[in-house]
């Protein structure tokens, strides 16, 4: 799984050779087929779609081992199609249908044709975008809206969910049946919502991508590819809301483009050995090219209007990285002006933290060492004490800089920060100073 | 160059518990295994089979819902190719996907020479 497997879907298409399918095409489909029937039976009978997908699913995986169909897509569509008509057609099965398509469902006039009409491109897009904003409804607790989207719309199951948060399955099963729960006692409704409802509720479902993007991208502890898919899906779910004019806002192409940014970085920072890379030591050649003209194509799209919102900044910043030849040619000064509006709209430690480093290289270190020990709240991260570490050791204090990177050692068990951790340490009693790692 | 028939036995993807990704993943070792097959020149034709059927039996040609004694004795599909002698069709088998499962076999029977 290379590079490619980020973008890839960015220039989605079924046209690959044949019998060669798409990545994730069954995760991919296995989403939106349970949108498209969640939305047709009401979603009081969420499980049954998700059963109906599976069986679709685990039939294409008996008979494709054979032979991969022409098209493949068109071929789990009107499997899933038949099994939910066959469903509806049960007896008795009227009354657990709760969706607004009911009285179409009822009558075999209509029936097939309205199963049908919803199983098209644009209603399958619309499901989705219903279900991102039920399953992101600001009712539901952050954590249980991230499970849920990865369990409805991606096709992930509770494991490959647990796996990703480094959970278990009942804390997962538990955190996806509450949010469930949730959405049937508020009897939240399976739309998009509209004018001013879209901006409020928009924010709440580009929060949840944000963080399933951050979820894949920063946890150190995960392997890489489920962390990778995490990213995947967050950038998919994220494109999917820019192909709708009612989503399609600014700071919906912003989130965009700061995950395209950042994403084109995801190989470099990681060495052979599975070791960090530093952005200093990132060989800059590694970063997709591609993935930053998509960011920067996005960001153009976001500067529209006149709010400037968090994911504009972060973008910023990244794109700052992203255009530096060097890191010697870094513009720190440009990258502090955007944390210090970016401070004054998110004052969270952590971005206070970055908005130091940023400084120690815009100003001096000593300022910066001012301003994280500021951060008495983050005294217990070992990205707190790295960083003191870090910058004591660049003004020739290696003493002080032993003590803060051993104290980081002890707040992390992650084995890639501790190799880190480890050589920078190696350095402080090594003279003369030959710079850090 | 003789044909030989593959005999796929036991239901090796009854779990399930498999989500799609992992079945995705399940579904593209069969593909890689009969592409790689198909692209040395000697697929000749593979199909599954259902589970359900009817047997015809004997002079009264009673028919029956069948034929079923077992599970894992269900011939879930086959592989007709061609090979050199039984042991390149026996090579052939050693890479199908079913193999990963204990109770899986391949029944490798050659053609009958008419």
């Amino acid at each position: 799984m290379g590079e490619l497997l980020i973008f890839g879907f960015i220039f989605y298409n079924m046209q690959q050779e044949p019998n060669q399918l798409v990545d994730h095409l069954f995760r991919t489909e296995a989403g939106k087929m349970t949108a498209v029937l969640t939305r047709l039976f009401g979603f009081k009978q969420h499980e049954t779609a998700e059963d109906i997908v599976h069986d679709t699913i685990y039939q294409a995986l008996k008979e494709w081992r054979f032979r991969v169909p022409e098209n493949p897509t068109a071929w789990l569509y009107r499997v899933a199609k038949n099994k939910a008509i066959d469903y509806l057609r049960r007896e008795n099965r009227m009354a657990e249908i709760s969706s607004e398509l009911k009285p179409l469902l009822k009558s075999e006039y209509t029936l097939p044709t309205v199963v049908n009409f919803y199983f098209n491109e644009n209603e399958i897009a619309d499901s989705q975008l219903r279900m991102m904003f039920a399953a992101c409804h600001p009712a539901i607790p952050e954590e249980a809206q991230i499970a849920l989207v990865l369990k409805t719309l991606c096709g992930f199951s509770v494991e490959e969910i647990a796996r990703a948060f480094l959970s278990n399955k009942d804390s997962i099963e538990k955190r996806l049946y509450r949010a469930k729960e949730k959405i049937r006692e508020a009897n939240i409704q399976l739309d998009v919502p509209v004018g001013n409802d879209m901006q409020t509720r928009l924010e709440t479902v580009l929060q949840c991508i944000y963080l399933l993007f951050n979820e894949g991208y920063n946890s150190s502890t995960a392997d890489s590819v489920i962390r990778k898919d995490l990213c995947y899906e967050a950038i998919r779910l994220c494109l999917l809301l820019t192909e709708n004019p009612n989503s399609n806002l600014p700071e919906t192409n912003a989130l965009l483009a700061l995950m395209c940014y950042n994403a084109s970085r995801f190989d470099a920072r990681i060495d052979n050995d599975g070791l960090i890379v530093l952005l200093q030591d990132q060989d800059r050649t590694k970063w997709n090219k591609e993935l930053i003209q998509k960011g920067q194509y996005y960001f153009n799209i976001s500067s529209a209007g006149n709010h400037i919102s968090t994911y504009h900044l972060e973008a910023a910043i990244s794109s700052m990285h992203c255009m530096a030849a060097s890191f010697a040619q870094t513009n720190w000064k440009a990258i502090l002006g955007f944390y210090n509006l970016l401070t004054e709209r998110k004052p969270s430690p952590v971005v206070l933290l970055n908005r130091a480093i940023a400084l120690s290289f815009a100003e001096s270190k000593q300022a910066a060492i001012a301003e994280i020990k500021k951060l008495g709240s983050l005294q217990n991260h070992y990205l707190y004490n790295a960083a003191l570490g870090d910058l004591y050791f660049d003004i020739g204090k290696t003493d002080e800089a032993k003590v803060y990177y051993e104290t980081a050692l002890k707040q992390t068990h992650n084995p890639q920060e501790h190799e880190l951790l480890n050589k920078k340490l190696a350095l402080t009693s090594s003279k003369p100073n030959t710079g850090r790692p | 160059m003789a044909e030989f028939l593959l005999l796929f036995r036991h239901d090796d993807i009854r779990n399930a518990n498999l989500s799609p990704e992992q079945m995705q993943a399940q579904m593209q070792k069969w593909v890689a295994w009969m592409g790689d097959i198909a692209s040395r020149g000697k697929m000749l034709s593979s199909q599954p089979l259902e589970r359900t059927g009817k047997v015809v039996r004997g002079t009264k040609k009673a028919i029956t819902d069948g034929p079923f004694a077992e599970g894992k004795e269900v011939i879930g599909g086959y592989l007709l190719c061609k090979a050199d002698t039984i042991e390149e069709a026996i090579a052939i088998a050693e890479g199908c996907p079913i193999l990963e499962h204990d109770a899986g076999t391949v029944e490798v029977r050659p053609i009958g020479r008419m």
